[in-house]
């Protein structure tokens, strides 16, 4: 039977592939899977607009962004729609390569976005890019094995209750760590949670003066932490594992709280795939009492590149993917458990909504606690909470990242690796010629 | 060479031979494996009996269009190929049949334009492809790639046609040959396994390219490197549909490579062998 | 006997061909030399200006470039000891009679049809994983604790991945080489009561010379560029143990969007490229003329 499904689908592919005589706009776009339900759904867009054709391009994140950067920098056209993150938006706004989105139509209801996602998408009080879907970071824990451990998870715990809880579950004999995190170096893998970690202890990347201050006490306190946290509870392998390693971990039941993107709740609640499903807790990421928590804000957005010849097909687009339409066609085809989250307020009201996904309000809450201009505890120069919007930072941010999945893996102290990272930080921002 | 060999013998080697090849090709059976299992049997740990799925497939399928991006590395891998022949061929051929001191040289020089590193040229790169409308284009791709290995199939046919023994092409002259006489009925014959076999060698490593072939296609030119990379990764378990994708990416590759099997013994000597 | 005309025609058959690569060589060569001059960030084209040697200082002192050469270097001659040792067994083993020759050679060959990124990630996550490889699921059986590869060896990690990847083009090419050794050569040195280690050294090494050093030439221009299996197993790190130097310009070019960095780091690279195949030349290339 799968078989001739998949003969079937063959044939209905190549099928479509000629149908002429259409404006036909390309999209750019990630391989994440509420990219892919996007994909499966155009029959609804194309319906409505049959003269519109749509041309996919489907690629993995760090391939997607150097083709959609190389392409959008040297204006080669090859893209009417791309999907960006919050990263990108600020630069390329800032070097005019974006369209404003302020013709999206009346029935858009552009109000109605989250104001913390589209503050991270905005430049001067403009919307460049629409928002797809929405993160922010939080502890998913397992209700069974903390309440083996005698303890409670609050909702807003700290993070000496999250290292403690870690340790007091950690049950090597049993293939269970305490706790996963990202090891990974890279500024989207270990950094971007380190980052976010950092803000919660009072650190920064730049001060005022863009001067870097790895040297200052609070990196190492949170450098130290994590290192200390990871070898007394992490699992095996941890500096080589990102987002994926650790679901896979988590999913099979060797982790007793995992922090990372509030879109894996979505993975780990699954009872189709994960072993742990029921048993999933959530609470908001952990604090120092300083103010600030040590969640992230990522969203994925449609922008449409100031080149195109095509910008009000890719608007129309653009409008659909990113309108509450799209949020009620996908809860008719496939339940609202599976609407892409974190981008409208309205989704969060919806009752429906709150029943099918427990960890809706933990979500709304993280995201709403991330604030992309003012992400840390002392004033930065910069915009961006797990990242700095400056074009360096993804070079730099992966340097120092494997910096620090060194200090992770035992082959440098904590303070070597921090002190590497200032120089080599210092180094590329001489160049950049933010230091003067 | 008729060595007499006792049975027991050769049912050792045998043994030991089998039990190496099945470690080598471990990896690729365990792939082939995977995309058989679930998303979360492909994570249980090790396995070897799948319980034998087809939904990573189905997946695949349904995502993009596998038969689209497999014509295009057909038509790209096949191309590059035999534009670089018709390039090389007469190339290798007189430095096979009239060497000069410079030769030598010459070879190397052309093995030594492979060692920019494609990073380092992907911006200059790209504006040139944009400037003559070549990106997301066949024949941008496939002149790319035909440039890439051109070093190779000279290099290659080089020793094949250096193999040939001259006093045959002597023998055709004393015999009144012309020089077109002597390459269409003489030497080409002789040629034919050389050529065959630097065809073989050639099209699995323009079908394996995975930068440039990705960095300048979009969609109509996107070979099957493109479509691995869209599976590659996602936020979200991925192993098995990955390994589905993969085998049908390496699945073509594969069968060609073992009904050839023989001509690519033969192409990967470079002539090494008298 | 070549006569003036074969000769003119000889050059005439050699243009296209060098005249195209020449082609390709000097204009990829001449932009990236005149970027790398140049202060050109992709992601900041308003700000372009001459940069003079600034960018070779500025790639040159970066604290990876010194350990990324090195590891470089670790790189080319690890996968090729391995595959030259290994082929060279292999290519032994294989040419001893035995049941299924064809099918067995076939399962050697594969692993060079696989595209390198797909190779690293099978190899990262379903067999080298710490938690649910198929390495960590051996060792437990055994009562072992598993080995974390890719942060305790993780530059050993990546030659293995790499290695694997070149060792069915070593075998093949040995193999072919040792079958094409003249029966009756074995044959008379057997009679002579040479043993297997006497015959090997004497016979079979020399007459496989040209076919190792055809392996090592191609091997090393392609091991020199290597750094898809870098990106998707470890991106360089921990520290800089990963990092080589087509990474370093991967996370210049890439990363950074430095094009005028890139450049120069890609100019480096070549200069140390060309280093190398002279020194591969004077030490094998002597094989070749024979």
């Amino acid at each position: 039977m799968k078989l001739t499904t998949l003969i079937l689908g063959l044939c209905s592919a190549s099928a479509l592939a000629f149908s002429a005589h259409a404006e036909s706009i390309t999209i750019a776009t990630v391989n994440n899977g509420d990219m892919v339900r996007m994909q499966k759904l155009t029959e609804d867009f194309t319906s409505k607009n049959p003269d519109i054709q749509l041309e996919w391009v489907t690629l993995e994140e760090n391939v997607l962004r150097e083709r959609v950067t190389t392409d959008i920098a040297t204006k080669g056209g090859q893209y009417d729609v791309m999907t960006i993150g919050t990263y990108e938006v600020p630069i390329w706004a800032k070097q005019g390569w974006l369209l404003p989105l302020d013709n999206l139509g009346a029935d858009y209801d552009a109000k109605d976005i989250i104001p913390a996602i589209a503050g991270g998408l905005s430049a001067d009080g403009k919307l460049y890019a629409a928002p797809f879907y929405g993160e922010s970071s939080f502890v998913m824990y397992r209700k069974d094995l903390i309440e083996k451990a005698g303890l409670k998870m609050p909702d807003a715990p700290t993070w000496d209750f999250i290292a403690d809880a870690a340790r007091k579950m950690t049950d090597r004999a049993n293939d269970i760590n305490g706790i996963c995190l990202r090891g990974k170096a890279g500024w989207g893998e270990n950094m971007a949670f380190l980052t976010a970690m950092s803000n919660s202890f009072g650190a920064r990347w730049f001060d005022e003066k863009w001067q870097p201050q790895f040297d200052q006490p609070e990196w190492k306190k949170t450098l130290q932490f994590y290192v200390d946290l990871m070898k007394d509870a992490g699992p095996a392998g941890s500096s080589s594992n990102g987002f994926n390693e650790n679901l896979a971990l988590f999913q099979q039941g060797k982790c007793g709280m995992w922090i990372d993107a509030t879109v894996a709740a979505s993975f780990v609640s699954n009872p189709k795939d994960s072993t742990v499903a029921d048993k999933v807790g959530y609470a908001l990421a952990p604090d120092t009492g300083l103010g600030k928590r040590g969640n992230w804000l990522w969203a994925w957005s449609l922008g449409i590149p100031a080149g195109t010849q095509k910008a009000a097909s890719a608007e129309k687009f653009v409008a659909w993917a990113t309108g509450k339409g799209y949020l009620d066609l996908v809860a008719s085809k496939e339940g609202w458990a599976n609407v892409p989250p974190g981008t409208r307020t309205s989704l969060y009201e919806n009752a429906e909504y709150q029943k099918a996904a427990p960890f809706a309000k933990m979500t709304l809450d993280s995201i709403n606690s991330a604030d992309p201009t003012k992400p840390t505890v002392k004033p930065v120069p910069y915009v961006g909470v797990q990242f700095v919007a400056i074009p360096e930072f993804q070079g730099l941010g992966t340097t120092v990242g494997q910096l620090f999945s060194a200090a992770l893996a035992g082959q440098s102290s904590v303070d070597d690796a921090l002190a590497a990272a200032q120089t080599a930080s210092v180094r590329e921002m001489t160049r950049a010629g933010y230091i003067k | 060479m008729a060595r007499a060999v006792s049975t027991q013998t050769k049912v050792g080697w045998t043994i030991a031979a089998w039990v190496i090849a099945l470690l080598i090709f471990f990896p690729i059976l365990y792939t082939i494996i995977t995309s058989f299992k679930s998303e979360t049997e492909a994570i249980a740990g090790f396995k070897l009996i799948p319980s034998g799925t087809l939904e990573s497939y189905a997946e695949v399928q349904s995502q993009s269009n596998y038969f689209k991006f497999f014509m295009n590395s057909v038509v790209i891998s096949v191309g590059s190929t035999i534009l670089a022949l018709l390039i090389a061929i007469p190339a290798a051929w007189s430095m096979a049949f009239s060497p000069t001191k410079r030769t030598k040289d010459i070879l190397m020089w052309m093995l030594s334009t492979k060692m920019m590193p494609a990073v380092a040229v992907l911006v200059p790169m790209y504006l040139i492809f944009r400037d003559w409308g070549l990106l997301d284009s066949r024949i941008g791709l496939t002149v790319m790639l035909m440039l890439i290995n051109l070093p190779i199939v000279v290099w290659m046919l080089y020793t094949y046609f250096r193999e040939i023994p001259g006093e045959i092409l002597e023998a055709s002259r004393m015999d009144g040959a012309t020089l077109w006489g002597e390459i269409v009925y003489v030497l080409t014959p002789m040629a034919i396994p050389g050529i065959a076999s630097t065809m073989l060698l050639n099209i699995i490593l323009a079908w394996n390219e995975a930068f440039w072939t990705i960095r300048l296609s979009t969609t109509n030119a996107a070979p099957l490197t493109a479509f691995i990379a869209s599976f590659s990764s996602p936020q979200g378990l991925f192993w098995a549909k990955l390994s589905a994708a993969s085998t049908l990416a390496i699945a073509p590759i594969l069968i060609m490579g073992w009904f050839s099997q023989k001509q690519l013994v033969r192409g990967l000597t470079f002539g090494a062998v008298k | 006997m070549a006569t003036q005309q074969t000769r003119t025609l000889a050059r005439f058959m050699m243009a296209p061909s060098v005249f195209l690569l020449l082609i390709w060589m000097i204009v990829p060569l001449a932009m990236t030399l005149w970027f790398s001059f140049q202060n050109y960030n992709l992601l900041n084209p308003a700000n372009v200006s001459f940069a003079g040697l600034f960018n070779y200082q500025f790639f040159y002192t970066d604290p990876a470039f010194f350990q990324s050469i090195w590891n470089t270097l670790l790189i080319v001659v690890g996968v090729l000891l391995i595959t030259v040792i290994g082929g060279t067994a292999l290519a032994l083993l294989l040419d001893q009679p035995m049941f299924g020759q064809g099918i067995v050679r076939i399962l050697v060959i594969s692993p060079f049809f696989v595209m390198p990124p797909v190779a690293a990630l099978v190899w990262k996550n379903m067999i080298m994983h710490p938690g649910y490889g198929v390495f960590a699921g051996i060792s437990k059986s055994l009562g072992f604790q598993p080995v974390d590869w890719f942060a305790q060896y993780p530059l050993f990690s990546i030659i293995i991945i790499v290695a694997w990847q070149w060792l069915p083009f070593a075998t093949l090419i040995l193999l072919t080489a040792l079958q094409s050794l003249d029966g009756e050569q074995k044959e008379a040195a057997e009679m002579d009561g040479a043993g297997f280690v006497s015959r090997f050294i004497h016979l079979t090494i020399p007459h496989m010379s040209r076919a190792i050093t055809v392996v090592i030439l191609i091997q090393t221009i392609f091991l020199l560029g290597v750094y898809a299996e870098i990106l998707v197993t470890t991106n360089g790190g921990p520290g800089y143990a990963s990092t080589n130097l087509p990474f370093l310009i991967y996370r210049t070019a890439l990363l950074g969007y430095d094009v005028g960095g890139a450049s120069a780091g890609g100019i480096i690279a070549v200069i140390l490229a060309n280093i190398v195949a002279f020194f591969l030349m004077r030490a094998v290339g002597k094989n070749l003329d024979k």
